[in-house]
């Protein structure tokens, strides 16, 4: 092997500190640099998490006992509508992207992703959306003086998205909002799909990618049949309210259920758009902390791809209690069953991956077990609600809540926490608090489980779920009460994290290139990487090219074919 | 210079089995815009093949619509003029190149002018808006949104052509602009399903 230059010797970085902070804003404003655009997506997505959660907050408050009205019913209304629009496209999408974003080019070895520019405009205008969609509070009432907040349910049925059931102007910033954030996700995803195409360093073939970047290729190319739909029916909500086009509007013979269809053409896949980069963040860390290679990749590989595929076609077994008629809720409900097969592989291969391994139960690993179990009942319930009898019974209650909570904050937060352990040192430089770390997830695992566990019981005893208050003595007033304490548990576990973060970053212990002795191409460069991200573009021929670096005798590249 | 044995070494130049080639990023990144496009317009099209026929008052397609034949000759040879600029330059005959271009510009243009006759037509004379029943809504927004692409074709079509008979495109230039001709060919493609929906299936 030819001697290679130290990264450090070649480093020209500028140094950061000691600059003027107008400079380094300046800087920041005007980047096109993948990893620092990824932070700024990942920033203000935190700052969303945080209010999200406050919202979900001060709804579990208003639901802590019945026959409470520590809100107004309207502020309700816009509570439940904001936290699900906030937490899905300017919490969800954005830290994903962000995290993709930052990892996608370090990983292939590639010095930035294909379309620097395109990414700094997607992530603009999806910050422009977050603040529109805010703003609302402020501008709302519009020239009709009627609503502040929009307060049509993060779904938007219509007809109450129309001029007569929600004058003023909130609904067109929610529309608004949507169909910019819209625009920027195709954007980043547009960037991640040719970057991992035509990006890759040398010797990277597909077959030898790692499995991030290959769930973010799937996740992204369903972003373009997904999120793009729900983009065009905000453009027919636009017409219908500004224009008085009748796509929605009932009185003219326009269909309320054509847009149950297009919003969840966009809605189910979604879920899949938010899972798949959970998935990704397993496939990696999981190997790491079982010391152990990835067991079963090509099937991880046609998993994630028929994942993807099947997705496309279950969206309407969220409208069984519309009326589809025997064929259509057979097909919905064959097809929802069916994605449980390759999400069932993709669990089995995590078991095998961790069976056998030497477990080092790290905070990152912690919150993986977490992730493994949580989803697997998620999966459960899932397979529940996706017959269509029961599913008549139990839409639209409490359960329905419990269950899809139970996908986005038991896997899909819980796989996110990981990365941040995970990855945090490779981004900063510095460790993050063990300690901490374990008080977090240990507060966040019993909130997580006070709250969505006893979610599903008021379900199935009836509580429908957007009401606004409930009667005494009808068996949901304790099981509501414990609900609202998890969530203050869940509240304080994520503000030490968020503490952590702050705290690690000036008082952590250096982490090196390499803390986890991990095996993909993001621990070869330094940490933070420099803004090049590789002097030299490396060249692999394994999927595991450190593990080939640090054990020449026995490389990976022997095995694989 | 400090050796390390840590995994900051990376191997260099080490040997690939082929020659590593991978295809070009404006192509797979145009490739996406048009994935993600042809979802858009599959949504248009839907709501307008729902709406057939669904309109509580007139007037109706067979009322008011003709079949656009020369608009669509048009736009659909255009896309073959498009074609000869591109292989035209990468032959480095750059005369036709800008040649042709000019005729793409030249039809694109008239196709959208034939749009705009028709609109006019209806919404003088037949007093069809996007308000007056789902017809008008379905067709206005469907055709709109195919027209609002052709002048955003039209408008990068109309860069390229400023820039070639300023003699800027050359050769290297070619893989750029067959990027923007495969905007082109889905925009075209794109009004192909229109007129079958619109004015064949609809009618």
């Amino acid at each position: 092997m030819t001697t290679t230059p130290v990264l450090e010797a070649i480093d020209e970085t500028l140094e950061t500190q000691g600059r003027p902070p107008l400079n380094v804003i300046y800087e920041w404003l005007t980047t096109v640099d993948h990893k620092k655009i990824g932070l700024m997506y990942i920033v203000y997505a935190l700052i969303f998490l945080v209010i999200g959660g406050f919202e979900a907050i001060l709804m579990r408050i208003q639901l802590a006992i019945p026959n409470n009205h520590f809100v107004s019913p309207q502020v309700f209304n816009q509570l439940f509508t904001m936290h699900g629009t906030t937490m899905v496209f300017f919490m969800g999408m954005p830290i994903l992207f962000g995290m993709g974003n930052y990892l996608v080019p370090l990983m292939i070895g590639a010095r930035d992703m294909a379309f620097p520019r395109l990414n700094a405009f997607s992530f603009w205008v999806s910050a422009f959306a977050g603040l529109l969609l805010y703003y609302s509070y402020i501008g709302g009432s519009g020239l009709y003086a009627a609503g502040s907040a929009p307060d049509v349910g993060w779904f938007a049925y219509a007809p109450l998205t129309s001029k007569v059931f929600s004058p003023g102007h909130s609904t067109d910033y929610w529309t608004l909002a949507v169909f910019l954030s819209g625009i920027g996700s195709i954007g980043t995803a547009l960037n991640i799909v040719t970057t991992i195409l035509c990006m890759r360093c040398k010797g990277m073939k597909m077959s030898r990618m790692p499995l991030l970047p290959w769930l973010y290729l799937v996740m992204s190319g369903l972003v373009f049949v997904a999120v793009s739909p729900l983009t065009a029916a905000q453009v027919m909500l636009t017409l219908d309210r500004y224009l008085g086009a009748h796509f929605f509007d009932t009185q003219a013979g326009g269909s309320a259920i054509l847009w149950m269809h297009f919003f969840w053409i966009f809605g189910h896949p979604e879920v899949y758009v938010l899972v798949l980069p959970a998935f990704a963040f397993a496939n990696e860390i999981i190997p790491v902390f079982s010391r152990k290679a990835m067991f079963g990749y090509p099937a991880m590989v046609a998993a994630s791809v028929s994942i993807g595929f099947i997705s496309l076609s279950v969206w309407a077994h969220h409208m069984f209690t519309a009326g589809l008629g025997p064929a259509g809720n057979t097909f919905f409900v064959f097809a929802t069953m069916v994605i449980s097969v390759p999400t069932g592989i993709k669990i089995f291969n995590w078991l095998a991956t961790i069976w056998g391994g030497k477990i080092i139960f790290a905070v990152p690993m912690m919150f993986m077990v977490a992730f493994l179990f949580q989803f697997l009942i998620a999966g459960l319930t899932g397979i529940m609600l996706s017959a269509a009898p029961f599913n008549w019974q139990l839409s639209a209650s409490y359960f329905v809540v419990a269950h899809f909570h139970y996908v986005l904050v038991g896997a899909i937060v819980f796989s996110l926490f990981s990365a941040f352990y995970y990855w945090y040192p490779k981004v900063t430089g510095k460790m993050m608090d063990e300690t901490l770390g374990k008080w977090h997830f240990w507060l966040f695992l019993i909130g997580f489980h006070l709250t969505f566990d006893f979610m599903h019981v008021p379900g199935i005893l009836g509580m429908p779920r957007r009401i606004y208050t409930y009667e005494a003595g009808r068996g949901w007033d304790t099981l509501n009460f414990i609900v609202g304490v998890g969530a203050i548990f869940q509240a304080i576990g994520t503000l030490i994290l968020v503490y952590n973060m702050i705290h690690s970053y000036y008082k952590g212990k250096q982490a090196g290139h390499d803390p986890w002795d991990a095996w993909t191409l993001e621990w070869s460069v330094p940490s933070p990487p420099p803004s090049y991200n590789f002097a030299i573009e490396p060249t692999v021929s394994s999927r595991r090219p450190l593990w080939d670096l640090k054990h020449p005798e026995d490389p990976d590249s022997d095995y694989e074919s | 210079m400090t050796t390390i044995t840590t995994a900051s070494r990376i191997p260099i130049d080490g040997p690939v089995e082929t020659p590593w080639k991978l295809p070009y990023r404006g192509t797979i990144g145009m490739a996406c815009l048009i994935i993600a496009e042809s979802a858009i317009f599959i949504i248009f099209v839907v709501a307008y093949i729902y709406y057939i026929g669904k309109s509580l008052s007139g007037p109706t397609p067979t009322q008011v619509l003709e079949l656009p034949i020369f608009g669509t000759i048009c736009l659909l040879s255009s896309s073959i003029f498009v074609h000869l600029s591109v292989s035209a330059l990468r032959k480095e005959n750059y005369r036709a190149s800008t040649l042709h271009l000019g005729i793409t510009v030249l039809l694109g243009t008239i196709f959208l002018a034939t749009t705009a006759r028709e609109w006019y037509h209806l919404i003088h004379d037949e007093g069809l808006t996007i308000k007056t029943n789902l017809f008008g809504t379905t067709y206005y927004s469907l055709v709109g949104l195919h027209a609002t692409h052709v002048v955003i074709g039209l408008i990068m079509l109309s860069l390229v052509l400023g820039f070639s008979l300023a003699g800027k495109v050359k050769e290297e230039h070619s893989e750029k602009l067959e990027v923007l001709s495969l905007y082109w060919h889905f925009v075209d493609a794109v009004w192909v399903v229109v007129f079958l929906v619109v004015y064949v299936l609809g009618r």
